[in-house]
């Protein structure tokens, strides 16, 4: 007899048919879908699976401080490398801490696997010790989930959760498994021999849509492209393609928070972000568009504003991998499901098989147009020699790391506005932040995930004071794994969004948005062992930045800025695109949101 | 969108599922999540060899919301086919229904009488009850159960609506 339990996890040693433990399965897994990192936190419940890590080289375990981190270390992992994030969690409380991650994970379109570790199968029911129903309370924030409750299933299921994290629309999956499952031994099978019995997203559009929508941009006069995370989610190859669409036609582009980098900032086609903090001309060119082409984006409320006002004299086309994201808030005149890199190189050839092209004049009078929208210079703040203004503080931070290997991360706010207006991306996968879910607490542990993917890189967190004690904990992570990651604490002294909307919409009744009882930063940062630096005057800061970057540590960076300062243009909720809000207007600003408005979040 | 309010329409749905545990809890919870509407639901398993079980909802909601709850129910991972009956015309639509009725006297033999106008079963009777078995279109058995209000209605148990469409082929 051979031994059943000697199965070790390395890298495509095991076939189908080999015997091994539960866990045993999960890490054999993991390396056969190539994982080469996991996060995770141990717990009762999880323990086989910690054993057989154990007993392994082949797949690194990082340790958070909280599995709230473990899944936003992962999706920053995931979405800087475009590899699933990987999650390892026990029951009870660290699944219900999981959940906040998994949300955003859902929301953003992330492909995590996470494995959660359950009470044995003949206590569940029971209110066993730190038992909770972990598929009932993930259901919903999870793409798929699934509770394994015999061990021949586990690789099936493990396959299969990888298959539907990253295919379609990519996103979060649940593997809960009780510990008796982890302990008994089974049969394992291979990942190609998984085939998922229902889930096929449909990846290619028809022939006679991908027609239809070139025939309809070539009869455009006032084009845009609208594009979004879709586009990033589809992989390198549609950011090129948008990249050379775009170059060919000579649309004017602009994205959402999360396409940014998709296409390059450098371009003189590119008009910035659009929505409720995006740029002058990237509104209104969306307001006056006559055809739109939304790829990879989904029409979300702080992309339209007032819906019923929404570009309201264009054609729509929708590109989009879920058919459940098309007409659901916008209704499009054509619809077309389909992966975006697909999509955009049917797209493409079939341009040049119809021998299409733009309608040069009226180009040029759109352009002329934009041009003209462009010089208004929304972005334009006061500058200060006495005072630290945030936007300065960012730009000055994006000129010192604009040609380095840079991933950005940040957390939840106003810092976050200003990061996505003054940092200039020209690359995909370079931009991680929290866009649907908005979870302050996202930036430190998604830095820390990006860094474990790409060590020799800088990754930057643009904070906020009040977000980064959300999830501060995980500068221990990041000591303890040796990752140098900056945390770049815009430092207003106030939870800066909501003191701007209480400024606006509450009478400036400031109720506990104060950041009262602040950490010294510094110290903060020598007490977990990093290092700590503050600036507070203009003059100082681009010698602090250059320390930040040199020291090969992590870094609490404490830049005090203007408390005052609030982050434009921004269309008020409930305003169409042509109503936005200027930073050197004198608006009236309780007059410029309407009631309607201000039951909007 | 536009300036006309949409009109409310009801549709019935029928979806193919794997039935594995939770799948069912997966379509309420979608319904409950988004705001939808439930009318009427049913699930039972239809082939026990390859694990597949037919769920059958009506629900109401404007046509851009009813097209939303199809493409929402198509992306849950479980599910293998959903169609829109009311989309897609012919189909047939039953609800069975137990109706205890209790009295006596004229009330009583009214009541089998009416019974048997509706084509409906006595399946169980005592000397002053009956329990009704009645089969047909959800409206039929609103008629049943009101006209046995005033003769003494007791309880009424209702599957909720099954449908199929008519012509060979299948979901």
């Amino acid at each position: 007899m051979t031994s059943v339990t000697t199965a070790t996890a390395t890298a495509g040693t095991a076939t189908t048919g080999t015997k091994m433990t539960g866990a045993e399965m999960v890490i054999q897994a993991f390396a056969d879908q190539g994982v080469a990192h996991i996060f995770g936190y141990p717990g009762g419940a999880v323990l086989p699976i910690y054993d057989a890590l154990f007993h392994q080289n082949a797949i690194e375990h990082i340790l958070v401080r909280h599995e709230q981190a473990a899944v936003h270390a992962a999706e920053g992992y995931a979405r800087s490398s475009g590899k699933v994030g990987v999650v390892l969690v026990t029951s009870g409380p660290g699944a219900t801490n999981a959940v906040t991650g998994l949300a955003d994970a859902l929301m953003d379109s992330i492909p995590i696997v996470c494995i959660s570790g359950q009470v044995a199968s003949h206590l569940i029911g029971n209110d066993a010790f730190q038992e909770c129903d972990t598929v009932g309370i993930t259901r919903p924030c999870t793409k798929h989930n699934y509770l394994v409750r015999d061990v021949n299933d586990l690789a099936r299921v493990l396959h299969e959760a990888f298959y539907v994290a990253q295919n379609g629309r990519p996103g979060p999956v649940v593997v809960d498994i009780p510990k008796d499952v982890q302990f008994a031994t089974g049969t394992y099978v291979g990942r190609a021999n998984i085939q998922h019995k229902t889930y096929r997203p449909k990846l290619e559009a028809e022939d006679g849509q991908i027609a239809a929508a070139v025939e309809m941009i070539a009869s455009a006069k006032k084009p845009i492209f609208y594009t979004g995370g879709g586009v990033i989610n589809s992989g390198p190859e549609a950011s090129r393609l948008l990249r050379a669409f775009a170059r060919e036609t000579g649309v004017p582009v602009t994205s959402t928070l999360m396409g940014l980098g998709a296409f390059p900032a450098s371009d003189p086609q590119w008009l910035g972000m659009l929505g409720m903090h995006g740029t002058y001309e990237a509104n209104l060119a969306m307001h006056d568009c006559d055809v739109m082409v939304c790829i990879g984006a989904r029409f979300d409320d702080r992309i339209t504003g007032r819906l019923d006002a929404f570009a309201p004299g264009s054609k729509k086309i929708h590109i989009d991998i879920d058919p459940s994201s098309i007409n659901k808030n916008v209704k499009v005149d054509l619809p077309i499901v389909g992966d975006v890199a697909r999509v955009l190189g049917a797209m493409t050839r079939a341009w040049a098989a119809r021998g299409l092209a733009m309608d040069k004049a009226a180009l040029t009078a759109w352009w002329a147009q934009i041009d003209r929208w462009r010089s208004r210079q929304c972005l334009a703040y006061r500058a200060s020699d006495t005072i630290i203004k945030p936007q300065y503080a960012i730009e000055r931070l994006y000129h010192a790391v604009k040609d380095k290997d840079v991933y950005i991360t940040t957390e939840v706010g106003q810092h976050q506005m200003w990061a996505a207006q003054f940092c200039r991306f020209e690359e995909p996968n370079r931009w991680l932040t929290s866009g649907g879910l908005g979870t302050m607490g996202y930036g430190l542990p998604a830095a820390i995930g990006a860094q474990k993917a790409h060590p020799g890189a800088l990754v930057v967190d643009i904070a906020g004071e009040a977000s980064i004690q959300m999830n501060m904990q995980e500068m221990s992570t990041a000591m303890q794994f040796d990752l140098p990651v900056k945390v770049f604490i815009l430092n207003n002294k106030y939870m800066g969004m909501v003191r701007q909307w209480q400024e606006l919409l509450h009478g400036g009744r400031y109720s506990h948005s104060y950041s009262e009882a602040l950490p010294d930063f510094v110290k903060l940062a020598e007490a977990y062992g990093g290092v700590g630096i503050r600036c507070d005057k203009p003059a100082d800061l681009d010698a602090a930045i250059h320390e930040m970057i040199s020291v090969r540590k992590p870094v609490i960076f404490d830049c005090v800025v203007d408390q005052q300062e609030n982050c434009f243009p921004m269309i008020p909720s409930g305003r169409a695109h042509n109503e936005m809000i200027l930073g050197d207007m004198a608006v009236d600003l309780d007059a410029a949101i309407t009631d309607e408005g201000k039951m909007l979040v | 969108m536009s300036e006309a309010p949409e009109r409310i329409e009801r549709h019935t749905l029928s979806v193919l599922v794997d039935n594995e545990p939770g799948v069912l809890a997966r379509v309420i919870g979608l319904f409950s999540g988004r705001g939808y509407n439930i009318d009427s639901l049913t699930v039972s398993e239809v082939s026990a060899e390859s694990h597949l079980s037919r769920i059958t909802i009506v629900t109401t909601g404007t046509p851009m919301v009813i097209e939303q709850i199809r493409n929402q129910l198509a992306r849950l991972v479980p599910v293998h086919r959903v169609q829109d009956l009311t989309v897609e015309g012919y189909y047939l639509e039953r609800e069975l229904a137990m109706v205890k009725v209790r009295g006596t006297g004229e009330a009583r033999s009214e009541a089998l009488r009416l019974a048997e106008a509706f084509r409906a079963r006595v399946i169980d009777a005592t000397r002053e009850s009956f329990v009704f078995e009645i089969t047909g279109k959800s409206d039929k058995i609103d008629q049943f159960a009101h006209l046995m209000e005033p003769l003494g209605l007791v309880e009424v148990a209702r599957t909720g609506v099954v449908a199929i469409s008519r012509g060979p082929t299948a979901l």
